[in-house]
């Protein structure tokens, strides 16, 4: 009992090469989540129900939050989840609990622009294709070890600069976030009659 | 065996960082077998409280004074029929318990109960807890509408707002927090382990940080975090006197439990946050100014002495226990309950005195953990009972009360404390 007692056994824990260090990103996970980020995509186009559409993309939306993690970029995988699956999503629901589900679901789902639809998917499409093999010297040819742990910080440094100087990307997040500002105005003057 | 075992206990590392996964495994067995306890502990206490604000004696009879209510409710609801109506919506009505469930578990992984005892330490610690947390509320919209039913969708129609609308406050007196953590070392922190130990560095809690700004935060966090669980005064969602139940009123039996055990959970994880940005979290008091080794050993007599009062507690219910032989057993049973939280006391006591000698043993990193984890409780602890309090002292607000307070008074006061905390921030450093 007195070898466990000692500093020397509690250290060699965590530096023993467990077998779980294994990192989290793996190709399982990969195609786990692409797959599941597919399938939502392909039930928010297909389901009847608008409510069902709805909870299929917070499927896709938090799938690819999730491959957010897997690139090393937990930042933008929070903010996913907070805009997008937490605030846009809860709003949309919002809006369809009060539109009348029965007369919805007996429209007809696909009406008579969906070859331009499809022509337009299929664009975009073969748009991310040849930018994938034409451009292949712009992608890594392996995962690059990004330090995950100051990731936020990098994020911030680029937005708004360190240690006084202007970030790389400052004026356009501010014309951004200006651009925001007027759409926020914008839609309180529209909706509101007297103010 | 043994030596993998204490190897666990005498960590210095959470195991996220440590990249096990089998550790990390059996913190979460822990923390959720630990949640649903503190849950039907909270359900017994909530009952009492309220039962003696409102000079009640609450449940008295099974078991001694009740003890054991939270166990028949939990048969009684397990075994109960489990209705789903004929014209719900079957599987969102299904999935919806479990989506709430799911969100107040999932909050868990990044909420450190020591610098070490946490499942994992996020670098986006504190926007994960907030974003995983707001997704609660996909599951009651969603049983509200699900139930298709009037009461139900009114119930999910007013959480959804009310949660939309609180969810800026809350985001804002985070935010204010946050920056009060870059005071010292010029970058701050999202991580949950990093914000208690920047508190720690500054040697001040940030709710006296930069006073009264940090205070003004914290309270308007609190505010938004009752509304945000739903509870009283907040709880439009529910209010019994205008929509029977809200959002489950068509649900029953386990469903039911679960949704109970969503909102008690959800509930301990947005104090957590308050207990985490604000209180210090794991610290015991004057972790810096008494940091004497005589300091250390008197406040890790404090677990101890915890479970020594709540024993003596429950030894003056056996000796003023009414002699006669219908209370027998009950007696006995207060007697065994009494002896349980006397060993349990011991066992904390003996552990405080044989980890006082040196800081390497696995004795002493025990003692340390079971401070970190008794003070972080402790102050959770308080937040439960606040939320008692405030559900027997304040009346319900009405829904165009609830957004005015909401849009006009949180949200104005919260945005004036970030841009005040920014600037006295920029002048102090």
């Amino acid at each position: 009992m007195s070898g466990v007692l000692n500093p020397a056994s509690i250290a060699a824990f965590t530096t023993s090469t467990d077998p779980g260090m294994a990192p989290v990103a793996t190709p399982f996970f990969f195609y786990l989540l692409s797959g599941l980020a597919i399938l939502g995509g392909f039930l928010v186009i297909t389901r009847r129900n608008p409510v069902h559409c709805a909870l299929a993309l917070i499927l896709t939306l938090i799938a690819i939050a999730n491959l957010y993690l897997m690139l090393y970029a937990p930042f933008v995988a929070a903010v996913q989840i907070i805009v997008y699956a937490g605030g846009i999503m809860v709003l949309f629901l919002f809006v369809i609990m009060l539109v009348s589900v029965e007369r919805a679901s007996k429209d007809r789902r696909f009406n008579r622009v969906w070859p331009v639809g499809l022509a337009a998917a299929c664009a975009l499409m073969a748009l991310f294709v040849s930018a994938f093999v034409k451009g292949r010297a712009l992608f890594p040819d392996r995962m690059i070890a990004i330090p995950e742990g100051s990731n936020t910080q990098q994020v911030a440094s680029m937005l708004y600069g360190e240690a006084g100087r202007i970030g790389q990307y400052t004026f356009a997040f501010e014309i951004a976030s200006l651009l925001l500002l007027v759409a926020i105005l914008g839609a309180v003057i529209m909706t509101k009659k007297k103010i | 065996m043994p030596n993998f075992i204490m190897s666990y206990l005498g960590s210095t590392v959470t195991p996220g960082e440590a990249g096990n996964q089998f550790w990390a495994l059996i913190y979460v067995l822990i923390i959720f077998a630990g949640v649903s306890l503190a849950v039907v502990a909270m359900n017994w206490f909530e009952r009492k409280a309220l039962a003696h604000f409102q000079i009640r004696l609450g449940p008295m009879r099974v078991g001694p004074h009740g003890l054991l209510q939270p166990i028949a409710d939990a048969i009684k609801l397990m075994l109960k029929e489990d209705i789903i109506p004929a014209e719900a919506d079957q599987f969102v009505f299904w999935i919806a318990p479990l989506i709430g469930l799911l969100a107040a578990f999932t909050v868990y992984i990044v909420i450190p109960f020591g610098p070490s005892q946490a499942v994992s330490d996020m670098n986006i610690g504190v926007l994960f807890m907030l974003g995983v947390s707001s997704l609660g509320v996909l599951g009651i919209v969603v049983a509200g509408w699900a139930s298709n039913s009037h009461y139900p969708l009114i119930g999910a129609l007013r959480s959804s707002a009310q949660m939309v609308s609180y969810e800026v406050a809350m985001g804002l007196a985070v935010v204010s927090a946050v920056l009060m953590t870059s005071m010292k070392t010029g970058t701050g922190t999202l991580s949950m382990i990093g914000i208690v130990e920047s508190q720690q560095q500054q040697g001040i809690w940030f709710i006296f940080k930069f006073f009264p700004l940090g205070f003004i935060a914290f309270v308007c966090f609190v505010i938004a975090m009752i509304a945000e669980t739903n509870r009283a005064p907040f709880d439009m969602a529910e209010a019994e006197s205008e929509l029977t139940a809200g959002y489950h009123t068509e649900y029953s039996g386990l469903r039911w439990s679960l949704f109970m055990l969503a909102e008690y959970a959800a509930m301990i994880a947005v104090s957590s946050i308050a207990v985490t940005l604000w209180l210090g979290g794991w610290l015991r008091p004057f972790p810096n100014l008494l940091q004497a080794p005589t300091w250390d050993f008197i406040f890790s007599l404090f677990p101890g002495l915890t479970f020594g009062a709540l024993t003596a507690i429950a030894v003056i219910g056996v000796v003023r226990m009414p002699v006669h032989s219908y209370f027998k057993v009950q007696r006995i049973g207060l007697a065994v309950f009494a002896a349980l939280l006397g060993f349990i006391a011991l066992v904390l006591l003996v552990i405080a005195i044989a980890g006082r000698s040196s800081d390497s043993t696995v004795a002493a990193r025990l003692r340390e953990g079971i401070d970190y984890v008794y003070w972080f409780l402790l102050k959770v602890a308080f937040f439960m009972y606040l939320f008692i309090w405030l559900r027997a002292t304040w009346p319900r607000y009405r829904f165009d009360q609830l957004m005015r307070v909401g849009w006009k008074v949180l949200l104005p006061i919260t945005l004036v404390v970030l841009i005040l905390t920014a600037i006295v921030g920029v002048i102090v450093s």
